[in-house]
């Protein structure tokens, strides 16, 4: 009789063991701290980007199921985030109807909207389904520019900030815990944190589940997927919807946070933004999309922040005068760079630190 | 009648710029395989090349045209080399990405030299007009057609005739084939980087003249080229000229004829494109002209 070699493992949580490590726990609650802190320590300005940076983890958590997993790229977010904006504007401030109900529409409309551009994936592939989204996109924003009547078109709209029983949401800390000369970026810190983990952790486990797997199968070999049962067409358009909704939800906080709309936030030069920030966070992976899109709404506003701190005159004087174009060179240039030095992104610059420091002192 | 006449020469005009820009992105494409998103940036950068040697340094027009087109085309062969050649083999989202990203480089680059405020075009090409059918039109209308003509006969000549021009379609016929017959891909490569540079300059220059400025904006006609090569077929020299000048036609008749009439619906002729592209897709996804592949799945 054999004797046995090796390590077995008879259950589950005995093979999740090597997963679950300490270090992985010490890193979630130094996490949890940061962001539990964070509006305590960050001065408004930057805890209004930090929201912002929130709002757009949604978004790019959503892309990355469509373009990161199932390879399906797609350059139409801007329009999926001005349905959902739009969607709540109309709802809140026209209809005179709660906010919750107008999230959800936005959801759904976004969905609906993202699942009908997504049709052509039936018969389309790699670079022709990304001119359809590009086309999306451009159709999409026409649309809320020239339909007046619905949109009010050039001009922006107004949206009802949101209420809990009677109190705005901006007064809850105020009113309910007590919490003196916070901020509206404060109350609303909570409620992204509070829907951008719901993303994170939503679609982390999504690709647990057979759904997910088939994304995968797809964006790997679509034609051994399609052999082994996946319908290829019916989980592309899936995949678009699911995307677009959580665009669409993600837009709706948007305009309830920021309590107007224009047509000008929901330009190609967004979508354009939202593949950049999985791009540079790393394609098919839940964590890199954040990185990528605390980096990406960061990035900027940085650079904004050291040309207000130079006079303009001295030697560095310029990056005050030109502070968009060194914005928008600054973008371009991380875009390219990370393409061409590290193409799946920081999400696996992470992996690589770590493993450096694993292995330390030897190579491999 | 007179509508009709000046709405179709500004449609032919748009049209023979469409298709000078969708030329040089089927090139790109047929060598290369690569969607080149930044072939508006190309023809901006060819508006203000020629701007600021003509219109800021006073050279003479064809020095000024000639000089343009040679820094383009090594520009082209640069971003080739140090941007397009490290990413062979990459996934195409990647080389999507990387072309969208040389597009806002290249946009930065623009804003930061010029600024962003408005030039007058290069004055060498006539501002009269001349009466056509009974309607006066701008001589630069047919400015524009006569180099969408040259350009496209010199490159339909450099393709039938030439070595490097044979090189090239062998190689956008079968890469390894051409490979093995001694073909230098990755000069194929630059020269259709450096073609699409330069056939840009004079598309930029013809560009700057029908919108009577030098201005950022121009970049737009960039995204319009989607829906002149998806119409006209990827893969087809010949359908950017038939795609560039159906859209330029049906943008202006829609922009003509169209504009005002429907209630709260101004501006159609920037969105028909688009409207245009998606039913191409939907229907006759390889275009009029371009290749039909057949692929299950």
């Amino acid at each position: 009789m054999a004797a046995a070699t090796g390590v077995y493992r008879t259950t589950y949580q005995a093979d999740m063991t090597l997963r679950r490590t300490k270090a992985e726990y010490v890193r979630l609650a130094l996490i949890v701290i940061a962001l539990a802190g964070a509006p305590f320590y960050l001065s408004n300005s930057w805890l209004f980007v930090l929201n912002v940076a929130g709002i757009s983890v949604i978004a790019a958590v959503g892309l990355n199921i469509v373009t990161g997993y199932t390879g399906l790229i797609s350059l139409a977010t801007g329009g999926f985030l001005a349905i959902g904006g739009y969607t709540t504007a109309i709802v809140t401030t026209r209809a005179g109807l709660p906010t919750p109900l107008a999230w959800v529409a936005a959801t759904v409309l976004a969905a609906a909207v993202g699942a009908v551009f997504g049709l052509p994936a039936g018969r389309l592939k790699g670079i022709y389904l990304a001119i359809t989204t590009l086309a999306a996109q451009y159709i999409i924003v026409y649309l809320v520019r020239s339909w007046k009547a619905v949109t009010g078109g050039l001009d922006s709209l107004l949206v009802t900030p949101p209420k809990v029983g009677g109190t705005l949401i901006t007064q809850i800390p105020e009113k309910w815990f007590g919490l003196e000369g916070k901020s509206e970026h404060f109350a609303w810190y909570w409620v992204i944190l509070f829907f951008a983990t719901l993303a994170v952790l939503g679609t982390v486990n999504l690709f647990r589940t057979g759904l997910g797997r088939a994304l995968i199968a797809i964006r790997d070999q679509d034609i051994a997927a399609e052999v082994i049962g996946v319908r290829v067409a019916r989980y592309k358009v899936l995949a678009f919807a699911i995307s677009a909704g959580m665009a669409g939800f993600a837009g709706a906080l948007q305009a309830s946070y920021r309590s107007i709309v224009t047509f000008e936030r929901y330009t190609i030069d967004v979508s354009i933004v939202y593949v950049t920030m999985i791009i540079i966070g790393g394609l098919g992976s839940v964590s890199g999309s954040v990185y990528g899109a605390l980096f990406i709404t960061w990035l900027p506003e940085y650079i904004r922040h050291v040309g207000s701190g130079i006079r303009s005159g001295s030697a560095f004087g310029f990056i005050t005068e030109q502070v968009v174009p060194i914005q928008n060179a600054a973008f371009a240039l991380v875009l390219i760079l990370f393409l061409l030095v590290e193409p799946r992104g920081m999400a696996r610059l992470w992996q690589r630190a770590k493993d450096y420091f694993r292995l330390w002192p030897f190579r491999y | 009648m007179q509508t009709f006449v000046t709405l179709t020469m500004n449609g032919l005009a748009d049209g023979a710029i469409l298709a000078i820009a969708a030329l040089g992105f089927v090139v790109v494409y047929k060598a290369t395989g690569i969607i080149n998103f930044a072939q508006g940036e190309f023809l901006l950068i060819g508006a203000y090349l020629i701007h600021q040697f003509r219109t800021v340094w006073g050279w003479p027009w064809s020095v000024a045209i000639v000089v343009a087109v040679i820094v383009a085309a090594v520009m082209g062969m640069v971003i080739e080399r140090l941007i397009l050649r490290p990413l062979i083999g990459e996934n195409a989202i990647a080389v999507v990405m990387v072309t969208i990203g040389l597009s806002l480089a290249l946009l930065a680059i623009t804003l930061w030299v010029w600024g962003a405020s408005p030039f007058p075009p290069p004055d060498f090409i006539s501002k009269e007009t001349v009466e056509l059918l009974g309607t006066n039109v701008p001589i630069n209308r047919f400015v524009a057609i006569g180099v969408a003509v040259a350009v496209f006969t010199g490159f339909s000549f450099f393709f039938r005739k030439t070595k490097q021009g044979l090189a090239m379609r062998a190689v956008a016929d079968d890469q390894q084939a051409a490979m093995a017959q001694g073909i230098n891909v990755h000069r194929v490569f630059a020269l259709s980087w450096a073609l699409a540079a330069a056939s840009a300059v004079l598309g930029g220059m013809i560009l700057s003249q029908v919108n009577n400025a030098v201005q950022l904006e121009l970049s737009v006609t960039g995204i319009v080229v989607f829906p002149v090569v998806i119409l006209g077929g990827l893969e087809s020299i010949a359908g950017t000229a038939v795609g560039g000048v159906l859209i330029g036609l049906f943008n202006a008749y829609t922009g003509g004829y169209l504009n005002g009439r429907i209630e709260g619906f101004d501006g159609l002729q920037e969105v028909v494109p688009f409207v245009v592209l998606v039913l191409i897709l939907l229907i006759k996804p390889h275009g009029l002209f371009g290749q039909a592949r057949i692929e299950r799945v």
